[in-house]
């Protein structure tokens, strides 16, 4: 079975948001750029699962749609252990493309198992994995937190209101993966990162595929208004202000 | 043409998420001069359904079929597709929860339609088609254009008001045409905990940090949170160390909500954490270093150890609020 893990790239998460061009572009003038949180969780928990013969993962790779400038992290994906990349040489204008441009690599290369992180941390879509899953109509299953295969079977735990559910879907599929899927991301070691320089990186030109959003604007948040402070020695006047002055309890 | 809301059910129920869904669907449907039309999937009563009439929802698809006991992603989409053509709608509303991020992105796909996800108030004009959404985990909104025909709307909980526009929704049963076969998705087990209040609906959350010290310190919060009538969540490390349970991490990787009251007790206030709850309407911080950035998100705070301050607290809502 081969698996392809979804990578995005996105600002280091303690970034401070600014942006440019009368607030229409992300301000990327000294930013950090990383693995979405999430991916690398999801790519963690793939190699974790072809280390373990037994589950008869071949290869595990990491697919990434954007331009030359994200090869830093695509190269920190083949470093932790990714066996080799695809990169779709496109701007990522939204979710319905890049799912798009995806779907035609998973297509094409019959990869069984695809990951996709619950969400990218810069534009929060949620949309990207079970985009993927309506282009092939393959089954998606999305919150899940644990991944195992048992017998040739796949045993998936997702998350639930309030619960979980163990679940199984056959191959090929699309999981959407969140918290508890591994538990720390994988580091890259020093060898790693030497193997990483030799390692495939697979251009392929985009196909034609429709955006269907455009970014009018960016808007930073309202500044919250000054804290009022209350006194440690009368805690009973934060009840009485949350009773009477903001009127939530 | 009409506005389509998908109202989930819990064990037959609506929550107060589906009536902020059914308000919402009844406002954007008048900007467009039509109506909202629900659908539901499962076996929810004719009253239950009619419920959905008071927010303003002039008729009730309903969906019962054994297929769809099991929530299946591929399957409950074509179901939602289908009540979506039947009805010639416009624009398709989803909550902004588990089931909804399952499930409107392959409705996007399905009906070519644009996806404006983790929106938290009407549009700002259905010409060109305009929403507001979260981006940057919290730091900074986006004004993004939907361009197709068919647009989706994926609604963040506890951000629209209930609205009453009571009418008597018409009810009417809505047969697909889907059968077992197409469902992918086997359930093995199911482990539900009961009676907890969920932080995701929760109008009051009370968080404990790091400051907390330990597992054992946590009596007088839990204490306080069930005073308030309120869910209890905590930071990733606290999650992490064990000494809460995983589903109340709060944060960027964690829960995202939006109470109307978070209570942040020896939390320091890392972006990561502000980044799951700057949407709470108020944010009340306990921290005994004055210059934690947790204060810079607050609106109200005391400087003080968390292991002083809670049981005076507990003592204060024991005392002004009569219990
Ligand atoms: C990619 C990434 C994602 C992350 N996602 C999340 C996330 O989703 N959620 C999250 O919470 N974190 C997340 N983090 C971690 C985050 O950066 C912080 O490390 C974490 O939020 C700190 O938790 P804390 O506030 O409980 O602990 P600390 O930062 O250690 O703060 C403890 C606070 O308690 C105060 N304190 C100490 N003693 C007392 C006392 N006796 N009484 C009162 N106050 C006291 C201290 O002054 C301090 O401000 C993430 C980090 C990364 C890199």
């Amino acid at each position: 079975m081969k698996i392809l893990v979804c990578i995005s790239n996105v600002p280091d998460t303690t970034t401070k948001v600014k942006f440019t061009d009368n607030n229409t572009k992300f301000d990327a003038n000294g930013v950090q750029w990383v693995i979405n949180p999430w991916d690398e969780l999801a790519l963690t928990r793939a190699l974790e699962l072809k280390d373990n013969a037994a589950n008869g993962i071949t290869a595990v790779s990491v697919i990434h749609v954007g331009n030359a400038s994200s090869e830093p992290t695509i190269r920190k994906a083949l470093a932790i252990g990714a066996d080799d990349a695809y990169r779709v040489n496109a701007e990522p204008t939204d979710a319905y493309n890049v799912a798009g441009q995806i779907s035609e690599i998973v297509k094409s290369e019959k990869f069984d198992i695809v990951f996709c992180g619950i969400e990218s941390s810069d534009f929060n879509g949620s949309t990207v994995g079970s985009m993927v899953a309506e282009f092939l109509d393959y089954p998606s299953v999305s919150a899940v937190s644990g991944l195992n295969i048992e017998n040739g079977q796949t045993v998936i735990t997702r998350e639930i209101d309030g619960g979980k559910e163990v679940v199984s879907v056959p191959a090929p599929f699309v999981a959407i993966v969140q918290k508890g899927i591994a538990k720390e991301p994988r580091i890259a070691a020093m060898r790693g990162i030497m193997q990483a320089r030799t390692k495939a990186i697979k251009v392929s030109e985009p196909v034609a595929i429709d955006s269907l959003t455009e970014i009018v604007t960016f808007e930073l948040p309202q500044p919250r208004a000054k804290c009022k402070m209350v006194d440690a020695e009368n805690p009973k006047q934060l009840i009485e202000l949350l009773m009477n002055e903001a009127k939530v309890i | 043409m009409s506005v389509l809301v998908f109202t989930e059910n819990w064990d037959g129920k609506f929550k107060k998420s589906s009536f902020e869904l059914a308000s919402y669907a009844t406002k954007v449907a008048e900007m467009l001069g039509t109506t909202a039309t629900a659908v539901s999937i499962g076996n929810v009563d004719d009253s239950e359904l009619k419920s959905l009439g008071n927010y303003g929802v002039k008729k009730v698809m309903c969906v019962k079929n054994d297929s769809l006991n099991v929530h299946d992603s591929q399957t409950y989409t074509k179901v939602i597709a289908e009540a979506a053509q039947k009805e010639g709608a416009k624009v398709i509303i989803i909550a902004n929860n588990n089931t909804g991020k399952a499930l409107a992105p392959r409705l996007s796909v399905r009906l070519k339609a644009a996806i404006g996800s983790g929106v938290n108030k009407l549009p700002l004009s259905v010409n060109p088609f305009v929403v507001v959404k979260r981006a940057y985990s919290g730091n900074a909104y986006a004004q993004v254009a939907l361009k197709s025909d068919i647009k989706i709307i994926t609604l963040a909980q506890n951000s629209f008001e209930l609205i009453e526009t009571p009418n008597d929704a018409a009810v009417e049963a809505f047969a697909p045409s889907i059968d077992a076969s197409m469902v992918k998705t086997q359930l093995k087990d199911v482990q539900k905990q009961s009676g907890k209040i969920l932080i995701t609906d929760a109008e009051i959350v009370v968080s404990g940090g790091r400051g907390m010290k330990s597992a054992d310190n946590w009596a007088p919060l839990s204490e306080l949170a069930n005073l308030l009538g309120a869910a209890t969540a905590c930071s990733r490390p606290v999650s992490d160390e064990g000494w809460r349970p995983h589903d109340e991490h709060t944060g960027q990787t964690g829960k995202i909500i939006a109470p109307n009251l978070y209570i942040a007790i020896g939390i320091s206030g890392a972006t990561q954490h502000i980044a799951g709850v700057s949407s709470s309407k108020f944010i009340v911080a306990i921290n005994s270093d004055k210059d934690a950035p947790i204060f810079e998100a607050a609106q109200y705070g005391i400087v003080g150890d968390a292991a002083k301050v809670l049981p005076q607290l507990v003592e204060a809502v024991k005392e002004l609020k009569g219990k």
